[in-house]
């Protein structure tokens, strides 16, 4: 067979799927965010041009969640960077039970993400908890975990960091098979400190496999619904826990806003896609993909 | 190359050993508090107790939850959508990755920025317009109806992961093929698909979670009791919450055992298989192939 009938034979199938259900849907919602589409005007919505818009900057809270969006995003990455490497490097040296190790702490990865957003809100609850529990029997008073701006900010980050950092630690269990020992070796006859040798062998080898991992990292986090949405029970305490998506889905779902949430989806997905090519621009990696 | 003194050595090896075990307690921690709740009796559901296994546990909850409940029609539904949404994943993404990474075309640029782009519009921006769409053509309540929303959702990643692990397939294999009279068609399917399990056991298992574990798209889509998903029936018990607070986490252990064990059967693969494109030119993992071995391997499979 030809290549040139192969490479349509092998895209053609995948390009109409994601044209069709990503891509109409997204042009739609273009169309939506234009309308005053929402509870009282479901079929009989008109266009407005940009009015959701200009609302969307006139949300006197939206400062607030879009720098709730960024602590999120950035903490997240941060522990999920922290713990998955130093978690890696731990078990890629000689360790007695590596594999019963790495199947064990995968296993957050493996769990439905609902379940264990439902899973760790019970154990934030005050009375019934184990968090308090826990806290209680080490001689503190607990906290009242959604009630409070603070701590009902930090339950949903305890949870995401759990849920995260498999994902980076896998990668980078890969990234770390494929260093050569040889340069190891080298550095030590040089008498390179530990130190010395992660910063200039091991990070610089491991980043054409984390570059990438860190954009999706970035984009799951920023955009993640379920753990936020199902931890602080739709933004307890009174919306101050909401990120830009949760809000945004609030407004949809719950107050059927749609033609205003249409236009904040999109405002959310330019912030993304911004932050994202300046990474990746500084990064290069797209041109390692190639 | 200075070595370290005997009593160090040891310390450090302590102090490693400890820190990988209490971080994997942590980690294990809520896990097996929900399967400990799950074995509650009724008069336990509040309980202050650290217990791991409760008092008088029994498994009251998961007889309920499977007997008591639609539970194998939510099975059903669940096991019929994870399962063809990871046929389709595996077959579309193992073929348009393949384009990706052996072909120069038009557009190839612009459609890797595009698979990278749809992993960046949020949920919402999509869930609404997507219930529009699906409603016009007929397919809300139906199974089809999320499994190709799960499909097209899961698709960019799959198709990114099976490009990169392509990438770090030397060429040559499939060249030599072509010299000793096969297709390109059939280099792909006898030369690179076979060295590419790893990376399509986990495009399987990414898909086949994404039809198993999805949550927010099967509740805009689905209405209809008879088509509820593992997901909507769970959470059909979450809602009296207060009541069923066990059969919530029985229904849970017993969702999570199957994504479970496939993760830990696989999780070898998870290592070698997620290459996200960034590994290039990775010959050293197939060192012993050569233009010979391909040629044992076509004659076992004449063309």
């Amino acid at each position: 067979m030809r290549s040139k009938r192969l490479i349509w034979l092998f895209l053609l199938p995948s390009g109409l799927i994601i044209a069709c259900v990503v891509f109409y849907p997204f042009l739609y919602n273009i169309w939506i965010s234009t309308t005053n589409m929402n509870l009282y005007h479901i079929r009989d919505y008109s266009f407005q041009g940009l009015r959701n818009f200009r609302e969307i900057f006139g949300e006197p809270d939206l400062y607030y969640y879009f720098g709730k969006t960024v602590i999120w995003t950035g903490v997240n990455l941060f522990f999920h960077l922290f713990l998955g490497i130093s978690i890696a490097m731990l078990l890629n040296g000689r360790v007695r039970g590596r594999g019963v190790f790495r199947a064990l702490l995968i296993l957050p990865w493996a769990m439905p993400q609902y379940i264990s957003a439902l899973t760790w809100k019970g154990m934030f609850n005050y009375q019934y908890g184990s968090v308090n529990l826990i806290l209680r029997k080490l001689g503190f008073a607990g906290f009242e975990w959604f009630s409070n701006e603070f701590w009902a900010f930090l339950a949903p980050i305890i949870t995401n960091i759990w849920l995260g950092f498999p994902f980076i630690m896998v990668v980078t269990l890969g990234g770390l098979q494929s260093i050569p020992r040889d340069l190891y070796e080298a550095a030590d006859i040089d008498g390179a400190s530990w130190w010395q040798k992660f910063r200039h062998i091991t990070l610089p080898m491991l980043r054409p496999v984390l570059a990438p991992a860190i954009v999706l990292g970035t984009i799951w986090t920023f955009n993640n619904l379920n753990v936020i949405w199902l931890v602080t029970e739709r933004g307890l305490p009174a919306d101050k826990s909401h990120i830009l998506v949760t809000y945004v889905y609030k407004a949809a779902f719950t107050y059927y806003r749609y033609g205003y949430a249409a236009a904040f989806s999109i405002f959310i997905f330019l912030i993304l896609l911004a932050f994202v090519l300046v990474y990746m621009r500084q990064t290069r990696t797209l041109e390692q993909a190639y | 190359m200075r070595k370290p003194s005997r009593a160090r050595r040891i310390a450090t090896r302590a102090l490693l050993y400890t820190v990988l075990v209490v971080v994997t307690i942590v980690t294990l921690y809520p896990i097996v508090q929900i399967f400990g709740i799950s074995l509650r009796p009724a008069d336990q559901l509040y309980s202050t107790s650290l217990r791991i296994v409760p008092e008088d546990a029994t498994l009251e909850a998961y007889r309920q939850v499977i007997f008591e409940k639609d539970f194998f029609t939510w099975l059903r539904n669940s096991a019929l959508v994870a399962i063809t949404t990871a046929i389709l994943g595996v077959t579309l993404a193992s073929t348009a990755g393949y384009a990706f990474s052996r072909f120069r075309f038009k557009g190839k640029k612009q459609g890797l920025v595009v698979i990278l782009l749809t992993q960046m519009f949020p949920a919402t921006m999509l869930l609404l317009p997507l219930y529009v769409l699906m409603n016009r053509i007929g397919l809300v309540d139906t199974l089809l109806g999320i499994i190709i929303a799960y499909t097209a959702t899961t698709l960019p990643f799959c198709i990114w992961t099976m490009k990169g692990y392509y990438d770090t397939i030397p060429r040559d294999l499939e060249e030599a093929a072509v010299i000793d009279g096969t297709t390109q068609l059939g280099a792909f399917l006898r030369v690179t698909l076979p060295l590419s399990a790893p990376a399509l056991v986990i495009t399987g298992l990414f898909s086949f979670m994404a039809g198993w574990s999805e949550f927010i798209v099967a509740r805009v889509i689905i209405n209809k009791q008879g088509l509820y998903t593992l997901p909507l029936g769970l959470e059909s018990l979450s809602s009296t919450f207060q009541t069923e607070w066990a059969n919530y986490a029985a229904g849970s252990v017993i969702v999570c055992i199957p994504v479970v064990v496939l993760f830990l059967l696989l999780s070898r693969f998870l290592i070698s298989g997620l290459t996200l494109g960034g590994v290039t030119g990775r010959r050293d993992r197939f060192p012993t192939y050569r233009r010979d071995d391909i040629s044992v391997r076509l004659q076992t499979f004449p063309a």
